[in-house]
């Protein structure tokens, strides 16, 4: 008989953990690179899958973000508890749970813990950071802990690969043997209320979500169960609040007194401290790094080496990276005919191409600095250090790294706000953050500041000049978190407690494995979305390439051999295509900004990236697509007059070279950034509210800009 | 009594209570702060705010604003 081989059925099991505590590493290490990441609407955490196969068993892992308890607040938390317990229509309920907890900080790490043995499913413990614990002088008999668990304990370090094996039989012998968790000890009055709860959850129900219902008092996870469940909780919960307040029960602190307290009697027996607690290295070294003088010293020190780490290291990659792109675009000039489909692949599908990779240096050097102090402890320090700067602003400590780091560039600012777990604080951190200066404005603040703000001042002017510029993005972005905070993303958000974890050496595969999911994400999601936006913005400067006379732009240039005409028929195509009208129809709102079309087409087309505004501006005055020098460019600007006309007064006076380096400081001209909003919060919507809200503060401010700047003329 | 807030650096003690009943008041006993639970005040950050305190045998970042509804008793 031949035997119809099933399909593989395989065992699920959700990862649970603290946050710090090993859970990335041994999941990349159970499932190696065997992993994707789920989608789920409406939140913005990050869930992954993965799977590995051990003795022909194949295991599933969903990897569920880190927490210190189950007791959901907002949508992204309640996901988590919906995928542990089974009731997310978008994934089956696990078959068991694997919670990992920190061996050298075991009481809290378990109170998370016993909120997973009431979930009605199969628990296995596995134990991180032995080594630590061993080295602090604490030891833990497994054996005693596993006994009096009744359920499996192992000791791991994911990293050097020890446990897996005892892991991996554990997981695989649960399928045939189930051994179920203790319950923790309730009173009995909360037991016997919690029950009444429990009966009307019906087959959902469990002894975990009838004690959330119960001990929540803020109602949001009833909301929400009642109206995905579809069920009337409210008043039976009310009425058994009721009993037990009257009984004398504190509702608030029974929960966790509770808890801890059935911990301590399950660990005491298995576990034994030091008598005296010796000061550890980490007290040492904290004792200087979070001090008012020297913390801060330290802390301004780490910043001065990350930027100029940044800067130094960036620069000659991008250079390369911008050498590479020309020397592509010249090979593929050589071989391809001229006409539409070069400049297409050229100046096209190439600048959008080299644009998504010239960000990948800033990227991967910026997140190997975040990766090495998060992993070695010191960002948690850092946040405490400017936490009370920031709270001024509505935000916490975390937001300050993102927003630093966004000098740089916002797109890697924007990926470092990852580390803000309150969904509030880190959309406006986000928000703001392309508000910071960037370094692609820099070329616009040098060939303004230098055409005109240069000659007849002294020489300090230039330098004031660039760092007011700069220093707009500082006021105005805690100005907009504030607006921002106590306006659209208004709400009390979770009390900022922080865990400030021991110092250790980071591991090389986990500042390794950041980087890489960072500029992976990076080229995937945001990568097409710049590159189309490229290739969009070449297409309507490219067409129509036919006047309305008959006149075929491209052939006539490629007939002529002189450059001045070149560049004049060059100029008469931008200023025929359907971004150049646009630029011309647009002329009367930018003339209040003191600019003519040839700066709002060249505005316009900056869009991609505010750097091209440099290149547009020399196509739009006349110099062909690249200025030879920049000094050339700069003389034209001086010189150049109202829509050309010799009779018209100068185009540019210090008001209009202001109010266009205002528009360019404030204004979200950026393509990039935009596509890097959408990925991190996973709708449209915030990244065209940023482009909005942004446009039109650069607008008024460039107005007033200007038009102040003429009073004083 | 006097709240987490008001002691000086160094102190040390027992939490003796939590006020409020809201969401704040359980996230700070989910992390290990409850009443009969020793504490130390460890740190404060340049600006006095917000403080370090050690409980549970490992080290929590506290606003004075969260430390003011933590009542101690200092030993
Ligand atoms: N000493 C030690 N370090 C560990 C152990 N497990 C993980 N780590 C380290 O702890 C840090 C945090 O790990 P990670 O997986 O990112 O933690 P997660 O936040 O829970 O995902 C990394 O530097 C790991 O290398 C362990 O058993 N012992
Ligand atoms: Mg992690």
């Amino acid at each position: 008989m031949h035997e119809i081989t099933a399909p593989l059925k395989s065992f699920r099991i959700a990862l649970l953990g603290n946050p710090n505590t090993g859970k990335t590493t041994l999941f990349n290490v159970l499932t190696g690179l065997n992993h994707r990441v789920g989608n789920y609407p409406g939140v913005t955490v990050e869930i992954k899958k993965g799977s590995f196969v051990h003795q022909s068993n194949a295991i599933e892992i969903l990897d569920i973000p880190g927490t210190y308890s189950l007791a959901p607040r907002s949508p992204d938390e309640l996901l988590s508890v919906e995928l542990v317990l089974g009731l997310n229509p978008l994934e089956k309920v696990p078959d068991a749970l694997l919670v990992i907890a920190d061996a050298s900080n075991l009481e809290r790490n378990l109170y998370l813990a016993t909120q997973a043995f009431e979930t009605g499913l199969p628990v296995i413990l596995a134990l991180s950071m032995v080594d630590l614990a061993t080295a602090s002088g604490v030891k833990i008999d497994f054996k005693a802990l596993s006994e009096k668990l009744g359920i499996p304990v192992i000791a791991i370090h994911a990293s050097k690969r020890k446990g897996l094996d005892e892991l991996k039989n554990a997981i695989v012998s649960l399928q045939t043997e189930k051994r179920m968790p203790p319950v923790p000890v309730f009173s009995q009055d909360v037991i016997s209320n919690r029950a009444k709860i429990l009966g009307l959850l019906g087959d959902k129900g469990s002894l975990f979500l009838a004690g959330r219902l119960l001990f929540e008092t803020d109602g949001f996870l009833a909301q929400q169960l009642e109206r995905k469940l579809s069920l009337s909780l409210t008043p039976a919960i009310l009425e058994s609040r009721e009993a037990l307040k009257s009984l004398g029960i504190n509702l608030v602190s029974i929960e966790a007194k509770s808890r801890y307290a059935w911990i301590r009697e399950m660990v005491q027996p298995c576990v034994s401290k030091p008598e005296s607690k010796v000061t550890g290295f980490t007290d040492r070294v904290d004792r200087i790094l979070t001090h008012k003088v020297f913390g801060m010293f330290f802390f301004f020190l780490i910043m001065f080496s990350m930027f100029t780490g940044l800067f130094v290291l960036a620069k000659p990659l991008m250079e390369w990276i911008g050498e590479a792109k020309n020397l592509v675009g010249q090979g593929l000039e050589s071989v391809l005919p001229d006409g539409m489909l070069r400049s297409l692949l050229v100046d096209g599908l190439l600048e959008g191409v080299g644009g998504v990779v010239v960000f990948l240096p800033q990227i991967v050097i910026l997140f190997g600095f975040l990766s090495v102090l998060e992993d070695c402890g010191y960002m948690a320090r850092a946040a405490f250090l400017m936490d009370r700067v920031m709270a001024k602003c509505g935000l916490s400590g975390k937001s300050f790294i993102p927003l630093l780091s966004s000098v740089a560039c916002a797109v890697p600012g924007v990926l470092a706000t990852r580390v803000i777990e309150d969904k509030r604080d880190r959309l406006a951190t986000i928000l703001v953050a392309p508000l910071m200066s960037c370094s692609a404005r820099l070329p616009v603040y040098v060939l303004f500041i230098g055409a005109f703000l240069t000659e007849g001042y002294g020489w300090w002017f230039p330098g004031l000049v660039l760092f007011l510029m700069y220093g707009i993005g500082f006021v105005t972005a805690p100005l907009a978190a504030m607006l921002f905070k106590s306006t659209i993303l208004k709400g009390k958000g979770a009390p900022f407690l922080m865990e400030l974890p021991v110092y250790k050496t980071p591991s090389f595969s986990v500042v390794f494995a950041r980087i890489y999911e960072a500029s992976f994400s990076f080229l995937k999601r945001a990568g097409t979305l710049i590159a189309a936006t490229m290739v969009l913005i070449w297409a309507v400067l490219y067409f129509p390439y036919v006047s309305s006379t008959g006149e075929n732009y491209p052939e006539r240039i490629a007939a002529t051999e002189n450059k001045e005409q070149q560049d004049a028929l060059l100029l008469e195509w931008k200023k025929n295509s359907y971004l150049g009208r646009a630029g011309r129809s647009i002329e009367p709102m930018v003339k209040p900004l003191g600019w003519d079309w040839r700066i709002g087409v060249a505005t316009l087309a900056s869009f991609p990236a505010r750097e091209v505004v440099v290149g547009t501006l020399s196509i739009v005055f006349g110099l062909g697509k690249d200025a030879q020098d920049e000094q050339q460019l700069l003389e034209i600007l001086q010189k150049a007059r109202w829509n050309d006309d010799p009779d018209q007064p100068l185009l540019f006076n210090v008001p209009s070279a202001l109010s266009l380096m205002v528009f360019f400081a404030l204004c979200c001209q950026c393509g990039s950034t935009l596509m890097v909003i959408r990925q991190e919060t996973g709708t449209w919507f915030w990244p065209a509210f940023t482009f909005i809200y942004m446009t039109g503060l650069a607008y008024i401010a460039a107005l007033l800009t200007f038009q102040v700047g003429m009073l004083f003329l | 009594m006097p709240t987490l807030d008001q002691v000086p650096i160094g102190c040390k003690g027992i939490i003796s209570s939590i006020k409020g009943e809201d969401a704040t008041a359980q996230r700070l006993m989910e992390m290990g702060v409850i009443e009969g639970e020793p504490f130390e005040l460890v740190a404060s950050a340049p600006m006095g705010d917000p403080l370090e305190i050690k409980v549970q045998g490992y080290r929590l970042s506290i606003r004075k604003s969260e430390a003011a509804l933590v009542f101690v008793q200092v030993s």
